[in-house]
This record gives structure tokens, C-alpha cells and sequence, in this order.
């Protein structure tokens, strides 16, 4: 064939189907939209229960990661998240799902080596970035405080 | 390849999954189970007791007793070939694992051919298969993960295909292979395999018209499998160039789901896509005399999990089988 890799990519482009971005958008809005208001409907409930602020935000982000636990067993969470996209994987219940599912998946492998060294194959990274960009941030936060007046 | 003395199909089968069960092929198929676990406790045994069903399915249907096998060549999809081999543990037949990806029942048709029409054995057969399940594990997510699927990606069959060839029998016969070249266009999308093969079943199938002669029109069908809708564009948009017009193009890839109905992506793939068709759609139609002539060009995507992290490129490859219902 006479044709270049940098034409074939550019033939690839034109005959591959683009993501639909509008429709994709508009259900990760809603979705995503619709779970943290379940998150805000669960803290003032809890805060009508007498909760203290701290308290009702941890219980809140504890029920919701039961709940895409729950679902996630339950095959549900997959689902709404062929939909959803980005509306599903953002919140908290996003990350929940990244946990549970390896640890279904891989429950076959044994409790240690399948469980217990595949949960954290995909949230695995978040947390090792998540924590370092926390850190830097920490220190950043030390040196900025006081010409913050903090 | 051209044999002299075609080898005979003398028997097929095509066993397939819940989904593959809702599609447009069902009614093809020796059987279809609803339940994707196959009765067992992982999906890596699901596909091998899938793929033994199958086998002993194909050597029933087609006269043979098991003893009278003298080669059998299988692949699939999961890591050092385990579907194959685990399958064959309970098999007593000489065994050649094999691994093309989604081209392995095109491999293992045109080599188990090959041992038929040069002699070297009487009776060959090829068998493949591929779980969605197992695969989606193994190159993606895990199957309750909230992912997103692209639309170019194809979704792996829960199949399996195996045929029994001999060197007498009756119709359909393999008249010819091309064994394909690896070709990488430089795609590194894993979301988009149909346009990663898509070059080599061009490749494959103008050197198959350079050496014999024949034109697309010669042939009532060229299945390819399994380009998808992504690849079998970009093939016959490739084809055009060099001047080679296909009208009669199919891929097992959409012929096995309704991709209307079925969330499928870009359409099917595995190595038990394109072997499930073979069994389920195109066998049978050259066993009536429905197709005459049709060429069986199955593709296969040569990455692994971890070329895919290591950002390589994937490459891909094609093999090719002529079919005639005639000797």
C-alpha cells in the first residue's frame, strides 16, 4: 500500500464516530448533579438529626460510599455509568465503585493475592497522586500562611 | 496457497453467549447458553468448558471419533492460550496452541488445511473461542467498573467455533490460504481495533487477487472478521485506492449483533467472533449450496495489556481462506 501512517491516521479520524459531546455532557450534568444533591439532602437530614457540621459530612460521603457499594454489587452502578460518564466517576461513589468492582472481580484469585492486591488497581494511582499533590500543597500552604496573615 | 486436493469440511459447530443469543445469528447456532458463567466458578473456566461443548459438538456433527483426530490447532484470548489448553487437558488429540487474536480461527483453519491437502494428516480440526468476560478483565476494566465504552470500541463475543476437516468428504471445501504479513499503520488506540487491522486484511487480501488472479467479483461474499464498523470502512476506503471495488464485503463483527438493538460499539470481536460466523452463518450456507464461493479473511490485533501501557503501537494481521462449496 502507498499510503503514509500520517494519512492513514488522518483517513482514521474522518471514518471513526467523535464521542457525542452535548448529549454526554448534558447526562453527566444531571447525573452528577442528581447524586450530589442526594449528598446534600442526606447532611441536612443528618444535621436535623443533631449532628454536628463535621460529623453529618462524614456520615453523608459514609452513605453515599455504601450506597455505589451496594450498587455496585448489585451490577447498577456500571450501568448508569455507561450513561453518565463523568457524572458517575467524579463523586465520591465514582471512587467507591473503582474499589469495589477489582475486589468483586477478583475475589476468584483468593482474599489475599486476588482481593487484597487488586482493589486498589485503579484508585490506586489517585491515592498515591492524590496524597503527594497533598503534601506539596502542605508545604506550599506552610510558606504562603504567614504573608496570609493566617 | 492453492490445494490441488481441497480438504472437506466435514463437520461444525458455533456455541455462543446471552448476547450473542439476542442477536441476528441465534438461530445458527448448535447452542446458545443464557446463563454467561457456563455453570462454573470463573469466567476463565466458563470459556473453557464453552469451548469443550463446542468441540465436542463439532466432532460429533461432522462422523469423527475422537481417536481419529490427528492434529487439532486452538487459540484464544486469555493469557498463555489457558482456554485452549485447559480445554484440550480432557481432549486426548495431538494439540498446537495457537494465538492470533481475533485471527486465530483463520490460522487455525488454513494451517489444519494445510496438514490435510499436503498429506500429512487425515483428519485436522480448529477450534477457538473468546468470553467477553475473561477479555474484559484481562485487556480492560473489571466488568462492575464504571467506565465509559468509546464508540469505536468492539465488544468481545462469548464464542466459540470449531471445524473438522478431512481429506474426503463432502462439500464445503478450502480451496486456498494466504497466510497474512503483520502490518502496524501506527494505531495505538486500544478503542479502536477495527482500525488497527483494517491494513492488514488489505494487505492479505490484495496479495490472495495478486497470486490468483481472481477479482472481488469472482466471490459471492468476503467475510472479514472483525473489523467492526470502523474498520471495514476504512477498509474498502483502502481497497479504492488501489483500485479494488468491494461490493460484497461482510464483517462477522456486525453480523453477529444488531448494533441498533445492541449496545455493542463498533461491533463484535474476539477470537470467537469471527469463528462463531464461520460456524453459525457462512458453513452452512456453502453446506446447501446458498454461497459458492466466499473468502474468509479473519483479522487480529497483536497487543498485549502491557505494550498497550508501554504506548506501542498495535499491530495487526490477516489470514485468509477461500471456501468453495463445490470440489
Amino acid at each position: 500500500m502507498k499510503l503514509s501512517k500520517e494519512e492513514y491516521d488522518k483517513l482514521n479520524q474522518q471514518v471513526s464516530p467523535k464521542s457525542r459531546l452535548l448529549t454526554d455532557c448534558l447526562w453527566a450534568f444531571f447525573v452528577g448533579g442528581s447524586i450530589c444533591l442526594v449528598g446534600e439532602v442526606l447532611r441536612v437530614f443528618y444535621l436535623s438529626r443533631g449532628f454536628i457540621l463535621t460529623d453529618a459530612s462524614a456520615l453523608t460521603s459514609v452513605t453515599l460510599v455504601v450506597l455505589s457499594a451496594v450498587l455496585t454489587s448489585l451490577g447498577w452502578y456500571q450501568k448508569l455509568a455507561s450513561r453518565a460518564g463523568a457524572g458517575t466517576l467524579v463523586p465520591i461513589t465514582g471512587f467507591a465503585n473503582a474499589v469495589v468492582s477489582p475486589a468483586i472481580e477478583y475475589r476468584v484469585e483468593g482474599l489475599v493475592t486476588g482481593v487484597g492486591a487488586k482493589m486498589f488497581v485503579i484508585a490506586g494511582p489517585v491515592i498515591v497522586w492524590g496524597m503527594l499533590a497533598s503534601i506539596v500543597w502542605g508545604v506550599v500552604y506552610y510558606f504562603l500562611r504567614p504573608m496570609l496573615g493566617g | 496457497m492453492f490445494f490441488d486436493r481441497p480438504p472437506s469440511v466435514l463437520g461444525f459447530a458455533a456455541v455462543g453467549g446471552k448476547r450473542e443469543s439476542e442477536g441476528p445469528l441465534a438461530d445458527g447456532f448448535d447452542l446458545l447458553e443464557t446463563d454467561t458463567t457456563f455453570g462454573e466458578k470463573s469466567w476463565e473456566r466458563a470459556e473453557s468448558k464453552m469451548q469443550a461443548i463446542c468441540a465436542d459438538l463439532a466432532i460429533q456433527k461432522s462422523g469423527t471419533k475422537v481417536e481419529q483426530l490427528d492434529l487439532l490447532f486452538a487459540g484464544d484470548l486469555e493469557n498463555q492460550c489457558t482456554a485452549s489448553n485447559y480445554t484440550l487437558r480432557n481432549l486426548d488429540v495431538p494439540f498446537a496452541g495457537l494465538y492470533n487474536a481475533c485471527a486465530t480461527m483463520a490460522e487455525g483453519l488454513a494451517l489444519a488445511s494445510c496438514f490435510v491437502a499436503g498429506g500429512l494428516a487425515q483428519r485436522t480440526m480448529a477450534l477457538t473461542s473468546s468470553h467477553f468476560c475473561a477479555a474484559e478483565r484481562q485487556f480492560r476494566f473489571p466488568l462492575e467498573y464504571g467506565g465509559k465504552r468509546t464508540p469505536t470500541s468492539q465488544w468481545t463475543a462469548t464464542a466459540s467455533g470449531g471445524v473438522v476437516l478431512g481429506d474426503a468428504g463432502g462439500p464445503p471445501y478450502v480451496r486456498a490460504v494466504t497466510f497474512g504479513r503483520v502490518i502496524d499503520y501506527g494505531i495505538r488506540d486500544i478503542n479502536n481495533m477495527g482500525a488497527a487491522m483494517a491494513p492488514a486484511a488489505v494487505s492479505t487480501l490484495l496479495t490472495f487477487f495478486k497470486d490468483s488472479g481472481e477479482k472481488p467479483e469472482d466471490f459471492d461474499r468476503i467475510f472479514t472478521g472483525d473489523l467492526g464498523m470502523v474498520g471495514s470502512a476504512l477498509m474498502e476506503e483502502l481497497c479504492k485506492r488501489e483500485g479494488v471495488l468491494l461490493n460484497n464485503h461482510e464483517d462477522c463483527g456486525l453480523l453477529l449483533y444488531d448494533r441498533g438493538k445492541q449496545e455493542v460499539g463498533a461491533g463484535g470481536s474476539g477470537a470467537g467472533c469471527s469463528a462463531a460466523v464461520l460456524c453459525s452463518h457462512i458453513l452452512p450456507r456453502l453446506r446447501e449450496g446458498k454461497l459458492r464461493r466466499v473468502l474468509f479473511l479473519a483479522t487480529g490485533a497483536l497487543m498485549s495489556p502491557t505494550t498497550t501501557l508501554q504506548k506501542e503501537s498495535i499491530p495487526g494481521v490477516a489470514h485468509l481462506v477461500l471456501l468453495e462449496s463445490e470440489k
